[in-house]
């Protein structure tokens, strides 16, 4: 209790100072006045008694100084002083001031930008209520796409009734493509991107609307009235943020929907599920209706109930597997899902870990790699100190001398430490902030959660973490040493090649080394990665990305049955690919219903005519229906024919495979001179004729080969939309006007859809890796520049310490050359070492971030060695400069001023 | 050592201030500082100073409170009287010193062959 109120006081005291000095001065003096009253009492005489009064009441000072000891916080008060004499004396060396600081900030700034890439990706839960409870429920990885990761309706059904562990389960339509809305408000229709989901979606994730209602299940009935989420993006820029939109309706697809509610800001559907793509409204899925024909669409998101394991989650799911049914009216269909081979095909896993598990290792290469930047600021920081510490040297001593406690100067020193790093800090905070800023807003980079990227509670906290950490790191050595420097040694040390300056100057030469060594793993690192990130660009992928783009064509077939459709869509296509080639420019046109590395689907295997299936047949191949023409304008090349018109609905069935497909078949079906070409594929009906035999297709990623492909021609089976490819003798994206304008001309309901170069759509896929090779790239470079700083600290403070020696040696003689030549010998020395050491450094790392490298090994000799010679570059030029300040030194000079 | 003056202990001077204040009433420093060397026999060694760093302890753990006055000889000094919680306090510090004295008292008094085990 008493000590609570001498705390409080002790505080209010530390505030009122003058005040109370004030008092206590009249207190002494009111003190001194009585004694020597009462001294003249007892017949002293008035100067005597005065005296004895100032005798008996003891040190005026230490009477003084322990008052005020106890009465404020001598702590505090200590640290306000350093504080003072720190900002003053570093007032006074803007320079080594300014340097220090954007060290720091940029070292800092790095490492809390990092950190908020790493705490939205990794570390923070996600946007949803409970998000620990939220699980991904998919199949293994396969060959076959989306439509192997995916569950019919009836399946979804089934797992939701038979799962025990679950509280609920929902699911989205995962063959929603971009451009799938059109909303027609008079004028040109507005292309937008809606994504389907089960009506209890939100319920399920725990998303409340900022507006309106959510969901409901009669919004889902077949029949039910057209309805609409809109999300906080759309809402505001295609609606100007009508607050009172709710219940207004608008023509989207051609039908009268009515938006229902908005979804809050925080809900971001591309971020979290499909990151880099940017969805506009959400519309729900009629699960009875024409959507259980349709096989398996629907991805499985389900909230498990509380407490509950995710082993106990995938061993329930594993239980409700065999009862779902692929689809429930055909009976064989049923177990479909059920685990083989000890591999589930309904496993649940953690939200978090599908959305952004795969990038861990990416992370924490990330975060290793800001590490070191912040090291090797430290180590600069350490040695700029320690330059600093030599010429303060006898101010210390000097102090040590007067009384001051070896803690005392060491705390100084830790002040000083500390504004720097805090200075360094809120210039860091400032980048960082940019920086993020700047990456939120980047929907090119398909990484996901990076919308929702800022600098939040946490960033702070890391901010000021790593702030103290650093000032502690760099400034406890020359602290340390500074303190220990002994008195009568530095007052005499006059600076030139006496023992403490030879022991600051191996000091900091082993910093030196060890900031070289660290810039060497990172440059090295950065180099593997770079030789990854080109080998990847050189991947032949199948097709052409340069000239080529791609834009959604709207068109209408609807007709009583399937051939007149066909018809009818054949000669609208016709007329399109017509129109659009004989735009000048376009060299060739074609139509796809899925672009490669975007969405694509799969159905079933089509064996070989004659052959008996293997019992444990591979993943089946991707299915694009496509017109004549597209293959070309998408630079893949055909052995063989391509489709035609002419291969109309009731001619000969024919379809192209891939090359691996090709090979696969014929060695299973035992194809005269394993040639496919011409031979006939059990797809139905009679069969389909083998026309054309393709390039391999990177279809679901740059770096690997994905499932095999089989194409048919779009006047024989039903495509699901029509993106035109077309090739240009210019850059594609001159052509964009003209050819929505042709388009327009044939189909005025045509969207002005994104005009989208497929070589966008390669770099889409490319971006995680060139996002992260960038990163780990500038901090290489921001390593190499700290250690070039580093280097000509040293090598220039040695040379001004050891002018006289120089001028001495050149006053007998020693030629320009000469001096030079040694000053660069030390330079190349420290620079060797530290590329040994850090070569070692590098090996290792270099293993460890093996995975993550393409086509590249982790000894890669181009890479070290391009590295290594850069490093020793800049190592030598940053030692250049101080050797040419040595080699005009003055002899007369020189011997003059000492 | 007999002629040297006895050194505090920390914190007895502290206890001595409350003690003098209870006794006497409301005082000034000086006069504590005085009171306290005239009943010790001036065998403790105090510089009179230091009592202002005692003072403000006490008064800031709010054992005793302070306002300015003035002296019998018409000086203004700042008066000190003690508080009802610091007479709680004295009552504390005074058995606490009572129970060490006897216990100092004891072990002073120890003797060779007067103590160690009690006989079985």
């Amino acid at each position: 209790m008493s000590t609570l109120r001498r705390a409080r006081e002790r505080w209010l005291a530390f505030w009122s100072k003058p005040r109370l000095g004030a008092e206590l001065e009249a207190e002494i003096a009111a003190h001194i006045a009585l004694a020597t009253d009462e001294n003249l009492r007892l017949g002293m005489t008035p100067m005597e008694a005065r005296r004895q009064a100032l005798v008996e009441f003891g040190g005026m000072n230490m009477a003084k100084d322990q008052q005020r000891e106890a009465r404020g916080l001598m702590k505090l008060d200590i640290l306000m002083q350093d504080l003072r004499y720190t900002v003053r004396s570093l007032g006074r060396d803007p320079g080594f001031t300014i340097v220090a600081v954007l060290i720091l900030g940029l070292g800092i700034g790095a490492n809390v930008a990092v950190f908020s890439v790493v705490n939205t990706l990794l570390l923070r839960p996600l946007p949803f209520t409970h998000s620990e409870q939220l699980v991904w429920i998919a199949p293994p990885p396969t060959k076959c796409g989306q439509s192997c990761a995916t569950y019919s309706t009836d399946a979804y059904d089934e797992f939701r009734m038979y799962s025990r562990t679950f509280q609920d389960v929902t699911g989205y339509f995962a063959f929603s493509g971009p451009g799938n809305l059109s909303l027609n408000r008079g004028g040109a229709p507005i292309p937008a991107t809606s994504i389907d989901v089960i009506a209890n979606f939100f319920q399920v994730l725990g998303v409340e609307p900022a507006l309106g209602r959510t969901f409901r299940a009669e919004d889902a009935l077949d029949g039910a009235a057209p309805v609409v989420l809109l999300t906080d993006a759309w809402w505001k820029t295609q609606f100007s943020g009508d607050p009172n939109i709710v219940g207004k309706a608008f023509e989207m697809n051609g039908r009268q929907t009515t938006v229902i509610g908005v979804l809050p800001k925080s809900f971001d559907f591309g971020a979290v599920f499909s990151p880099g793509a940017k969805i506009d409204a959400i519309t729900p899925l009629d699960l009875y209706g024409p959507p259980r024909n349709w096989g398996n669409i629907i991805t499985m998101i389900g909230r498990v109930k509380p407490g509950v394991t995710n082993a106990q989650a995938q061993q329930d799911a594993a239980m409700a597997a065999p009862h779902m049914c692929w689809r429930n009216t055909i009976p064989q269909s049923c177990g479909s899902y059920a685990p083989k081979n000890g591999e589930g095909g309904v496993v649940p896993v953690l939200l978090k870990d599908y959305v952004s598990g795969k990038l861990r290792r990416s992370l924490v290469v990330l975060w290793s790699a800001v590490g070191t930047i912040l090291l090797i600021a430290c180590v600069n920081l350490s040695n700029l100190l320690l330059a600093r510490a030599a010429s303060r040297s006898k101010e210390f001593a000097m102090r040590g001398a007067l009384g001051a406690s070896r803690l005392r100067i060491v705390s100084q020193l830790l002040t000083e430490s500390l504004v720097l790093s805090l200075c360094g800090a809120t210039c860091g905070l400032a980048l960082a902030w940019i920086v993020v800023s700047w990456l939120a807003h980047q929907g090119a980079i398909a990484l996901p959660l990076l919308s929702t990227l800022r600098i939040d509670g946490a960033a702070l906290s890391w901010t000021l973490l790593i702030a103290v950490f650093a000032a502690t790191l760099f400034g406890v050595f020359p602290g340390l040493r500074m303190a220990g420097t002994n008195l009568t040694e530095s007052l005499k040390d006059s600076g030139q090649g006496s023992g403490q300056s030879r022991k600051h100057d191996r000091v900091r030469s082993i910093l030196v080394v060890s900031e070289v060594a660290l810039a060497c793993v990172l440059l090295v690192g950065a180099g593997l990665l770079l030789r990854s990130f080109m080998n990847v660009l050189d991947v032949d992928l199948g097709f052409q990305p340069e000239r080529a783009a791609a834009i959604k064509v709207l068109y209408d077939d609807s007709a009583p049955d399937g051939n007149a459709s066909a018809h009818k869509r054949a000669t609208i296509i016709q007329q399109v690919i017509a129109r659009v080639s004989a735009i000048p420019g376009v060299e060739a046109a074609g139509t796809t219903d899925y672009l490669p590395l975007g969405q694509n689907r799969s159905w079933g295997m089509p064996w070989p005519k004659g052959i008996k299936p293997p019992d444990k047949g591979p993943d089946s191949p991707l299915v694009y229906v496509i017109s004549p023409g597209y293959l070309h304008a998408m630079g893949t090349r055909i052995e063989g024919r391509d489709f035609t018109w002419d291969d109309g609905p009731t001619d000969q069935s024919v379809v192209m495979i891939d090359r691996s497909l090709a090979q696969y078949f014929a060695k299973l079906a035992n194809w005269p001179n394993g040639n496919a070409l011409g031979q006939m594929l059990a797809t139905g009906g009679t069969g389909s004729r083998i026309v054309g035999i393709v390039d391999d297709v990177h279809e679901e990623s740059t770096e690997s080969l994905g499932g095999w492909q089989i194409y048919y021609p779009m006047t024989q089976a039903s495509p699901s939309g029509a993106e035109l490819a077309i090739r240009t003798r210019m850059p594609p994206a001159a052509l964009a006007a003209s050819v929505l304008g042709a388009l327009r001309e044939l189909n005025p309901k045509q969207p002005a859809a994104e005009f989208k170069p497929i070589q966008m759509l390669v770099s889409h896929a490319n971006s995680p890796r060139q996002f992260f090779m960038l990163l780990v790239a500038a901090f290489a470079g921001l390593g190499l520049l700290l250690a070039a700083i580093g280097i000509y600290g040293v090598i220039s403070y040695s040379v001004t310490q050891r002018t006289q020696e120089i001028g001495v040696r050149m006053a007998l003689g020693a030629t320009l050359g000469q001096v030079q030549l040694d000053v660069i010998w030390k330079t190349l020395k420290l620079a060797l070492v530290g590329i040994g050491l850090g070569t070692i450094g590098s090996l290792l790392a270099a293993r460890a971030i093996a995975a993550l490298l393409f086509g590249t090994a982790p000894t890669d000799l181009a890479a070290f060695a391009g590295m290594i010679v850069l490093l020793a570059g800049v190592s030598l030029a940053a030692g250049w400069i101080p050797a040419r300040r040595a080699s005009r030194i003055n002899p007369m000079v020189a011997l003059r001023n000492n | 050592m007999p002629f040297e003056k006895l050194d505090l202990l920390q914190g007895t001077l502290d206890v001595m201030v409350l003690k003098t204040l209870a006794a006497m009433g409301s005082m000034h420093g000086y006069g504590i500082a005085r009171r306290i060397e005239r009943v010790s026999g001036h065998e403790v060694l105090l510089n009179q100073g230091t009592i202002y760093a005692s003072l403000m302890r006490v008064e800031q753990r709010g054992w005793i409170a302070s306002s300015w006055g003035t002296s019998e000889n018409n000086r203004k000094a700042k008066f000190y009287a003690i508080t009802d919680a610091g007479r709680r306090q004295l009552a504390k510090e005074t058995e606490y010193w009572e129970r060490l004295a006897g216990v100092m008292d004891k072990v002073m008094a120890m003797q060779r062959g007067n103590v160690g085990e009690e006989p079985a």
